[in-house]
């Protein structure tokens, strides 16, 4: 008895928490039939705002798996004086507010920031470009990779590496053929956390983008943008992509993952 | 190929693991690392593979200076005392690991990993995973691995410490007789005397960083150098100034002169062997080791008292 009202409570706490927003999402975009969700999605600047946000995706996401993949190996194998700040400052992003981390941008980029005249001086325009969008998506999506392999590397131990090592394998093979093998889950898990992060990001960008439409909007951005202009079944038609990609990642990781393998 | 250690020392924090240690192992030998835990005898292991940096010291293998060589560089197989199997790759592909960074012809790969899973007795499980195999089979693919690539020193850190006594036993009388055929120079580690006695051709015991003895079994029992070795390897009691081996204590139900007064505390039979323990008149623990006949014929019982009187005593 007991145990279906613990079952009961926790399918209902997702039900309600997660897939009655989904469907509400779902059901608005498509009650005065898919018109202005069509209208929307073709719209150029929507299908801007879409690889917008696969590109910065397509930049953050491997340069945070190799960052997490390097930090993780240096937190667990090499035991270095400063070791415990690196790990604790690697969960800084899921600390600080999103809209925080936008408005540090701006003091270092902005025109009185540290580096923003001399970016300004050099013709490069980080704040409101590509750039400062990229440098926002990568820091709110830093720990994820790093966060996964971490404790993946903890548990295995290094006796395998130095089996290898002396078995004639330097250092770069032990990490492809030993190494990078037993943590392949933790890596993958993490590449589609961070992807997930990157693809959903809206407040740090929100503040360093500018909102210019079809110039350095994301698809996330655009939702605001639609739902602000009373365009409400094209924000929930624009939302219900975003929610689909998600779960496509989420899906085809599900797929790659074996069974759980035998120890 | 020999190995050569030179006033070695290593240090972890304020933990003193080796204190200038030197030692030689011969070429085609094979020698046994005895002592109890935290005598250094893993660490000095661990820096002849390069595992392990020494803080000060030399090690030369087969004559040449390889104290600052990486362990990739040494030419030295490694048995870890938890098997380190590659988890993600099939035994012949764990097994043929050392011959492929090395990049050895396929074919020659795959008849080498086929003779090596001859010799550990494998043959069919080379498919499986190290996850499918018991710890003594485990052990045998890391013995393999180690092997393949033809070191010219074989070290085994604690090689049976995981395993069950009979497979302990097993693997003992495979790895000398391996050590026969092979004669690869060949040290292992053990805090088991009676494993270091019954594989190696030489014992070297070690304890709080240092080397107390090296030496054959046999001398090691009969001549130990100094009273760490003789209470360490076999059992011994202390009697005065001197010490006794258990088995070099005669008990007689009769005083006389020579012999001290104890009470028997208990009777252990172990088949042939008989132990009993004795309690002297000053409070002191006794072990005496009697045949089955001489036992019987004195009938002890707990609680008698008995009259011992050594007949070898070894004195420092």
């Amino acid at each position: 008895m007991r145990r279906y009202v613990l079952r009961l409570t926790a399918v209902g706490y997702l039900v309600l928490v997660l897939l009655a927003p989904l469907a509400m999402v779902f059901w608005r975009a498509f009650s005065h039939g898919g018109g202005e969700v069509w209208s929307t999605l073709s719209d150029p600047n929507t299908v801007h705002a879409f690889q917008l946000t696969v590109e910065i995706a397509a930049i953050a996401v491997p340069l945070n798996t190799f960052f997490g993949i390097v930090c993780g190996l240096l937190i667990v194998r090499r035991r270095f004086p400063g070791a415990g700040f690196v790990n604790a400052l690697v969960d800084l992003p899921l600390a600080i507010s999103p809209v925080v981390v936008g408005l540090s941008l701006f003091l270092l980029y902005g025109r009185t920031g540290w580096f923003g005249n001399w970016f300004t001086n050099h013709g490069i325009q980080i704040l409101f470009a590509f750039p400062s969008m990229v440098i926002a998506t990568v820091f709110i999506s830093l720990p994820f990779v790093c966060r996964e392999v971490v404790p993946t590397l903890r548990e295995i131990g290094d006796e395998q590496e130095q089996a290898a090592s002396t078995l004639g394998a330097n250092g770069w093979q032990t990490f492809k053929r030993i190494t990078l093998p037993s943590i392949r889950w933790a890596v993958i898990y993490g590449v589609v956390l961070t992807t997930a992060r990157c693809i959903g990001e809206y407040g740090a960008v929100a503040v360093v983008s500018g909102h210019i439409e079809g110039k350095t909007e994301t698809a996330t951005l655009r939702v605001e943008d639609a739902y602000q202009n009373f365009q409400q079944a094209g924000a929930y038609g624009i939302s219900i992509v975003l929610a689909v990609m998600s779960v496509i990642v989420l899906v085809a990781m599900t797929l790659l993952k074996p069974k759980e393998e035998a120890r | 190929m020999s190995i050569e250690i030179r006033n070695v020392s290593k240090r972890f924090g304020d933990f003193q693991a080796l204190a200038d240690v030197s030692l030689d192992v011969d070429g085609g030998s094979l020698t046994a690392l005895l002592g109890p835990s935290g005598s250094g005898k893993s660490t000095l292991l661990r820096i002849v593979a390069g595992l392990e940096r020494a803080d000060a010291g030399e090690i030369r293998l087969a004559g040449e200076d390889a104290t600052v060589l990486a362990p990739q560089q040494r030419g030295v197989g490694f048995v870890f005392q938890h098997y380190a199997a590659f988890k993600h790759m099939t035994v012949r592909d764990n097994i043929a690991f050392g011959l492929e960074i090395r990049k050895r012809p396929k074919a020659e790969v795959r008849a080498r990993v086929d003779e090596l899973l001859d010799l550990v007795q494998l043959q069919g499980f080379g498919d499986r995973y190290p996850a499918q195999l018991s710890g003594g089979q485990r052990q045998r693919m890391a013995l393999a691995r180690a092997l393949a690539p033809e070191p010219k020193v074989l070290l085994l850190d604690e090689p049976f410490g995981a395993l069950d006594a009979r497979v302990r036993a097993e693997l003992r009388v495979w790895l000398r007789r391996l050590h026969e055929e092979t004669h690869t120079t060949t040290v292992f580690v053990t805090h088991d005397q009676e494993e270091a006695m019954e594989v190696a051709d030489s014992v070297v015991v070690m304890n709080k960083g240092r080397v107390e003895q090296v030496a054959g079994p046999r001398e090691l029992y009969d001549a130990p150098a100094n009273e760490f070795v003789m209470s360490f390897v076999g059992q011994a009691n202390r009697l005065g100034d001197a010490w006794v081996r258990p088995h070099d204590l005669e008990l007689v139900l009769e005083a006389n002169g020579t012999t001290r007064e104890a009470q028997v505390e208990r009777v252990v039979h172990l088949g042939f062997e008989v132990r009993v323990e004795l309690q002297r008149d000053d409070g002191e623990p006794l072990a005496v080791q009697l045949t089955r006949d001489q036992a019987e014929t004195l009938e002890l019982e707990k609680g008698q008292i008995v009259f011992v009187r050594p007949t070898r005593e070894t004195v420092f």
